[in-house]
């Protein structure tokens, strides 16, 4: 096959031997949050091209899904981006209806929403954890925002009986109901968050070594984030309205007010803010969903759990992950595994600009530039 | 002002640490594992196990070795061989049950879809995860001698699951006993039935031959009923 | 604004540029996402159609995929006029054609500025066989990069025009196609403590090679 040389140092620092100084950072550092590489060219401390590596950690989740059943995928979806299990599963049982055209009773609804708010938030709050780490404030901010998210995957943990692997969503709903005294426990959560909220803005964002750490650092604008298809905080924070719950209007997110925050600059600060304000948000849909919720079935009475097979067709759906679009296409030849499986990973995407963003910077501006992207490698290698 | 930022930050900081050790509202998050140890959630799952019934486990195991759920396992980690001979289930039934029954927890990944499936209440997830072992082939392939726990432990992990569990097996035994019964009453009515034909049908027949017959089996009345013309 | 049918954008799109081969893939599922499949050399300046007229403004490529499909024997049912015992009847028939395989790119375009989509667009190859080319849309849409080199990478469809194809998720040195439908997997067997089915086969072959080899 004929495809293109891979590009060198030699083609970027012509005449310049021994100058640069090229670097592979990780497959192993603490940095690239996983087994991420990224080859940079130095020129002193100054990044002059940067390529990002992956595929550490790739198993062809699409061809196993190929050869497994529509419903022996969904706990491999737990598996793509391991913080949000619970987004992954309703993203796949999305495309999965839309496919075989089920309902989603009234219940599930209400759960899929409140479980999917508390995967945002969980994710929020470890990202801005994650954040503080890669910018050198070791352990403490990361530590409170792990105690926080305990809370909530103590929640999950009773509701679906795994923390991280949940596993909760099936065709046409959920795979159980909530367990008693689950919603007063998820209330009382629900309302002790902002506390913790105002502790990390009180801790952070207002601190001078934080502002000066990354305001303007990792500059994204919004022609080139529309075009380079980035989703999620990292696009908002360049000031583009596109928020899949408002644009699509899935499950019942149109029933609740809640405001999409907008960045202005596209920097990390930016997309640390958008973080902050959108958790508060989540919790402003969250608390009238828990006390609305009403009894009912929660799952399609006519979704069969064995031998489930669409009709021959395709479809495509997506929902707005704590990531950003994620989409899963399916095309059905009526059998009971999917034909084509096909999953849109948003933190694969967003990594197309790291290396717009970085050139030019430093290195350890490039370090936070990748810890604002948000990626899981289980999502971006698949 | 230059600073403020900063010196904020430190009072939470120092809040915090003050506060988890007086603050009972928010006290320390961590516990000392293993000396002390938190009580699994009720839905927590960890690994499956199989279901029995009676005092010796092989004999009182639930499953019928359908092998649905080795069907279903996403990774395939199940593997069952059937029996030859049949032995009788809860409901009183024949069924097969499984020689083998081995589950690869090395492999499995615990997503509870073997459960899901299941439509015999035979396998159900536990919440054990203390399973280390050094053998990391052998020592995590589970054999049904391992696999087989009673039906009290599974009331004790999961009482609200397993009280539907129970409810919706004492309907199925109900049911059987119901079929059973009726199955009974059912022949005895048809054999009743039959008697009485063929009593009718010895009536008008030739005497002598009747009264002795055997027990009436369904074939009597065609051939009593065929006796008349010929007398 | 709700976006026009799968006919108008069609139309507009032939009207728009000329010679470009568009047909319209039905899609029966209850979702009825319907899609356009394009021709090969035109597949750039339709995109860029597509890209930019006004009324359409599909300024975000959200997915990018690729699809093989094997040669495949269609059977359909027509009913055909016949003559049975010298009376004409309508007798129905079943119809087999040969279907040439292909592979498939597949782009899902939304509008970021006018909140509509999606409009898919499709690339089909006229065969199977190395090499097997469509155009890159990677000049128009930035987010095609990194799916079609991934694209490239499982499915080995070489895209024209793009400024960096290489693998992205298996390692330089591979020399396979992983998803593409005939791919057979190598024979790396390793110690599974449950094999059963094909797995118990290929175990014991390896058992086999080992006893002979000691
Ligand atoms: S555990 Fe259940 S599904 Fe599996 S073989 Fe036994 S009866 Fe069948
Ligand atoms: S829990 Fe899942 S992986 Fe484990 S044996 Fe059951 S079906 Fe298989």
């Amino acid at each position: 096959m004929d495809a293109p040389a891979n590009r060198t140092v030699q083609s970027v620092g012509q005449g310049r031997e021994g100058e640069l100084l090229e670097v592979a950072m990780g497959p192993q550092h603490p940095s690239t949050h996983g087994v991420f590489r990224m080859d940079v060219v130095l020129d002193g401390e100054t990044v002059v091209k940067l390529k990002p590596v992956f595929g550490y950690l790739h198993r062809n989740h699409e061809k196993i899904a190929e050869n497994t059943s529509y419903l022996g995928s969904m706990p491999y979806t737990d598996r793509l981006d391991y913080f949000c299990s619970l987004s992954n599963n309703w993203a796949y049982a999305l495309s999965v209806e839309k496919l075989a055209g089920l309902q989603v009773p009234e219940r599930a609804e209400y759960i899929r929403l409140i479980t999917a708010e508390l995967t945002r938030v969980l994710n929020h709050t470890c990202l801005v954890g994650f954040l503080l780490q890669d910018m050198g404030a070791l352990g403490t901010p990361l530590m409170y925002a792990f105690r926080e998210r305990e809370k909530i995957l103590d929640l999950i943990e009773s509701l679906t009986g795994a923390r991280m692997m949940c596993n909760y969503m099936r065709f046409g709903g959920c795979r159980c109901d909530l367990p008693a005294g689950w919603l007063d426990e998820a209330k009382k959560v629900v309302a002790e968050y902002p506390r913790f909220l105002d502790e990390f803005d009180k801790l952070l964002s207002g601190n001078e070594i934080l502002m000066a750490r990354t305001q303007g650092v990792g500059k994204l604008s919004a022609e080139l984030a529309i075009s380079a298809g980035i989703t999620g905080p990292m696009l908002r924070a360049s000031g583009v309205d596109y928020d899949l719950r408002k644009v699509d209007n899935y499950g019942i997110y149109s029933r609740y007010p809640f405001r999409v925050p907008l960045g202005d600059h596209g920097d990390v600060y930016d997309r640390y803010m958008i973080r902050m304000l959108e958790m508060r948000e989540s919790l402003k849909l969250l608390e009238p969903a828990l006390n609305d919720i009403p009894d009912g079935p929660v799952v399609d009475p006519k979704a069969k759990l064995r031998g489930f097979r669409p009709k021959p067709g395709e479809a495509y759906g997506r929902i707005e992950s704590p990531k950003g679009e994620l989409g899963f296409h399916l095309i059905s030849d009526g059998s009971p595994n999917p034909y084509r499986y096909r999953v849109r990973p948003p933190s694969l995407i967003n990594l197309t600009i790291l290396e717009d963003m970085c050139l030019g910077q430093t290195i350890a501006d490039a370090v936070i530039t990748l810890g604002s992207v948000d990626i899981v490698l289980g999502e971006v290698d698949r | 002002m230059l600073g403020t930022g900063i010196l904020k930050g430190m009072a939470v900081t120092a809040k915090n640490f003050v506060g988890s050790y007086h603050d009972s509202e928010h006290p320390l998050t961590t516990s000392e594992y293993p000396e002390q140890r938190i009580a699994p959630k009720e839905n927590a799952r960890q690994f499956p196990f199989l279901v029995h019934d009676t005092e010796d486990a092989m004999k009182g195991l639930r499953c019928v070795a359908c092998q649905i759920c080795e069907k279903e396992c996403p990774p395939q980690c199940i593997y069952i061989v059937k029996s030859k001979d049949k032995r009788a289930d809860y409901k009183g039934q024949m069924q097969l049950y499984p020689v083998t029954f081995d589950i690869d927890l090395s492999v499995c990944m615990s997503c509870q879809i073997c459960v899901e499936v299941c439509p015999f209440e035979a396998i159900k997830m536990d919440t054990e995860f203390e399973l280390s072992n050094t053998d990391r082939f052998g020592g995590l392939l589970v054999n049904k001698h391992q696999l087989a726990k009673p039906n009290e432990h599974y009331r004790k992990i999961h009482p609200t699951e397993a009280a539907v569990s129970d409810a919706s097996l004492a309907v199925e035994v109900a049911k059987a006993q119901a079929k059973a019964k009726a199955d009974v009453e059912a022949k005895a009515k048809a054999a009743a039935e039959a008697k009485a034909k063929a009593e009718a049908a010895a009536a008008a027949g030739p005497i002598g031959t009747a009264p002795t017959a055997p027990a009436p089996k369904p074939t009597a009345p065609a051939a009593a009923s065929a006796a008349p013309p010929a007398a | 604004m709700p976006l026009e049918t799968i006919e108008q954008i069609l139309a507009r799109a032939e009207a728009a540029v000329p010679g470009a081969q568009l047909t319209i893939v039905k899609n029966d599922s209850p979702c009825a996402q319907h899609s356009l499949a394009v021709d090969v050399e035109h597949a750039y300046a339709v995109a860029q159609f597509l890209r930019d007229d006004p009324q359409l403004r599909l300024d975000y490529c959200s997915n990018v995929t690729g699809v093989d499909y094997l040669d495949a024997e269609l059977s359909e049912k027509v009913k055909v006029k016949k003559l049975v015992d010298g009376v004409e009847k309508e007798v129905e028939e079943v119809k087999k054609t040969q279907r040439a395989g292909y592979l498939e790119a597949v782009y899902h375009l939304y509008s970021m500025a006018l909140k509509h989509g999606p409009v898919i667009l499709r690339q089909r190859t006229p065969g199977r066989a190395d090499p097997v080319r469509v155009t890159s849309l990677t000049p128009l849409w930035r987010s095609a990069e990194f799916q079609e080199r991934e694209v490239f990478d499982l499915y080995g469809v070489l895209f024209d025009g793009h400024p960096d194809l290489r693998r992205i998720l298996m390692w330089d040195g591979f020399k396979d196609y992983p998803m593409r439908k005939d791919y057979v997997e190598p024979d790396d067997y390793e110690y599974e403590p449950t094999p059963h089915d094909e797995v118990l086969a290929r175990a014991k072959a390896h058992q086999a090679a080992r006893e002979v080899g000691a």
